[in-house]
């Protein structure tokens, strides 16, 4: 173990040096070093995806699938290796099963449009959980007022938990998809998402998970979940923004009609008929992220070099380190203690408006998300207006969970 | 804590939004607003009664909301009452102002020092939108628009 790192558990790592791969971490914010907890928002990004972004352009870059000249062979080769990256990472046993889109949000969007939306009849029940993020509601809300689909919620305990069982008792013969978080953005909730997908399976109803922030959190093996259809986004995965990806099985990709139109995404087109690409193609209209997904392809690389579970290990130990320090203090409430939880963790200082908190805590440094979190169900469910969120990643240390408290005990005083 | 955040979150405003004035319905009010911040949830509803001399005399907000916003708003009713319609808009105008940074000028003496608490948030561009929640809402009652946004 490093001598300089003060951390270390089990499987631990040299923070110190991987801090030093991520140049923004050197800051500082207020005059006072950056304690960057706002990861479940989005992470920073090492320099080695920096560095792959500048270099392919200033070396391979073309558009994709067009040319036959020699650059824009280097580009697609890039580009389709990137795919494979993705398929590998998330272990999908076929490439064309992995779809670029510009995010999480689109990869849900792209199922409700493409997959579902042609399925519903006026009635049919799409189940989600209340812990959704509103990427996970709004497209199926879009098909409750366009097709009369009927939302079916399924509720968390007051620790965050959630029963499968919940899910079985939802489903009816008029589910059409079971849409559930792998891990929620507001309570660090991680779902038992094979369970919920042999529940659902066993009635005949496909499942989508949301994976924005469970594929950051740990190993997700989509063909061990047998999971129907996985989102995932890149700039939570220390990649940039604007790429993201949708798994689906290659059967649901076959029967589905295309998302957008245009470019790419074709056979033929005539005056009179058009015909489309197979998967992914069909589903990728248009120039794509080229270089974006380039740079998550390197972010990918970056995070197996360190290792999901090492990392996961590292994450979850300073966030219950964090918990508990933060239970110790006076007038705070954790929301969201389901048995092994993920690193996200909710609060609320008693009297303190969490807009107020993450203004007192930014000016110590330190940047932490208050809202609702983009899951107002969820503020409803636990009856509070937002909360703040500390969210950590693979760089965060000791230091910043002591910085996180410290700022806390400022606000504190601030509000008596 | 540093010089800008002390100023912020000064006694007084701590005391307003802790005790907020004005708190609480207007059954009597004739002009009623909303104010949504949808990017924080945070939401105010302003009473206003208005007289046929265009006076305000009577003014009631409620509300949920970060320290800032409350404290605004109820800053905001203190001001208001007994104001005619002209002088509680160069007030807002005012207002808007001092909390961007800029000068709030054609406010008299008096109303820039009862304002001049709100004005260490202009050191704080994320938070202005907080503190202009109310004054929103009741320009758009006055206006008779029913709600106001800011985000």
């Amino acid at each position: 173990m490093n001598a300089e790192s003060t951390f270390a558990t089990p499987g631990a790592y040299d923070v110190a040096a991987l801090r030093r791969d991520f140049p923004i971490l050197a800051r500082k914010v207020h005059g006072r070093p950056l304690v960057y907890l706002d990861n479940a928002a989005s992470a920073q990004k090492p320099k080695a995806v920096l560095d792959a972004l500048t270099s392919f352009m200033v070396s391979e870059y073309a558009n994709v699938h067009r040319g036959v000249h020699f650059l824009s062979g280097v580009a697609t080769e890039r580009y389709e290796a990137a795919r494979r990256r993705i398929q590998k990472f998330l272990n999908a046993e076929h490439e064309d099963e992995i779809i670029y889109t510009k995010g999480g949000t689109e990869a849900i969007n792209l199922v409700a449009s493409s997959y579902l939306a042609p399925r519903i009849e006026p009635g049919d029940e799409i189940v989600l959980s209340v812990m959704e993020h509103h990427s996970n509601i709004v497209p199926w809300h879009f098909l409750r007022e366009r097709q009369g689909a009927v939302l079916k919620w399924v509720e968390v305990s007051d620790e965050g938990e959630l029963d499968p069982g919940d899910v079985a008792r939802a489903i009816t013969p008029r589910t059409k998809l079971v849409a559930i978080s792998h891990m929620s953005n507001v309570l660090g909730t991680k779902t038992d998402l094979a369970e919920i997908v042999r529940i659902a399976h066993a009635r005949g109803v496909p499942v989508l998970a949301d994976g924005c922030q469970g594929a950051v959190h740990g190993i997700v093996d989509v063909r061990a979940l047998d999971v129907d259809f996985y989102a995932i986004t890149g700039h939570k995965l220390y990649g940039p923004t604007g790429i993201g990806a949708l798994y689906g099985k290659r059967a649901h990709l076959k029967a589905m009609r295309p998302y957008q139109g245009g470019g790419e995404m074709i056979r033929e087109v005539t005056r009179d008929y058009v015909t489309y690409a197979d998967a992914p193609m069909r589903f990728e209209a248009g120039t794509p992220p080229i270089i974006e997904t380039v740079g998550l392809a390197v972010a990918l690389d970056y995070v197996e070099s360190v290792g999901r579970e090492r990392i996961a290990a590292h994450e979850v130990a300073l966030a219950r380190v964090a918990t508990r320090r933060l239970k110790e203090m006076n007038g705070i409430r954790i929301i969201g203690e389901a048995r092994g939880k993920g690193p996200i963790i909710s609060f609320e200082a008693i009297g303190i408006h969490a807009h107020d908190l993450a203004t007192i805590l930014d000016r110590e440094g330190v940047a932490v998300r208050g809202g609702h979190h983009c899951a107002q169900p969820l503020m409803e469910r636990f009856n509070v207006a937002g909360t703040a969120r500390a969210s950590f990643a693979l760089y965060n240390t000791m230091e910043d969970v002591d910085a996180l408290i410290a700022a806390v005990g400022e606000a504190r005083k601030v509000f008596g | 804590m540093d010089q800008n955040l002390r100023e912020l979150y000064q006694e007084i405003i701590l005391d307003h939004s802790r005790h907020p004035r004005h708190f609480g319905p207007l059954a009597s009010a004739n002009h009623v607003a909303e104010g949504h911040n949808p990017l924080c949830g945070d939401r105010v509803k302003v009473y206003l009664r208005v007289d046929d001399k265009n006076r305000i005399t009577d003014v009631m907000f409620e509300g949920r909301g970060c320290a800032i916003s409350v404290a605004s708003a109820s800053l905001m009713t203190e001001m208001l009452k007994g104001r005619d319609i002209a002088e509680a808009e160069r007030l807002m105008g005012g207002f808007l102002n001092m909390v961007k940074g800029e000068t709030a000028d054609g406010l008299d003496a008096d109303d820039r020092e009862q304002l001049e608490v709100m004005a260490g948030v202009s050191a704080f561009p994320m938070r202005v939108k907080c503190a202009t929640l109310a004054w929103h809402a009741m320009k758009a009652a006055l206006d008779e628009k029913g709600t106001a946004r800011t985000e």
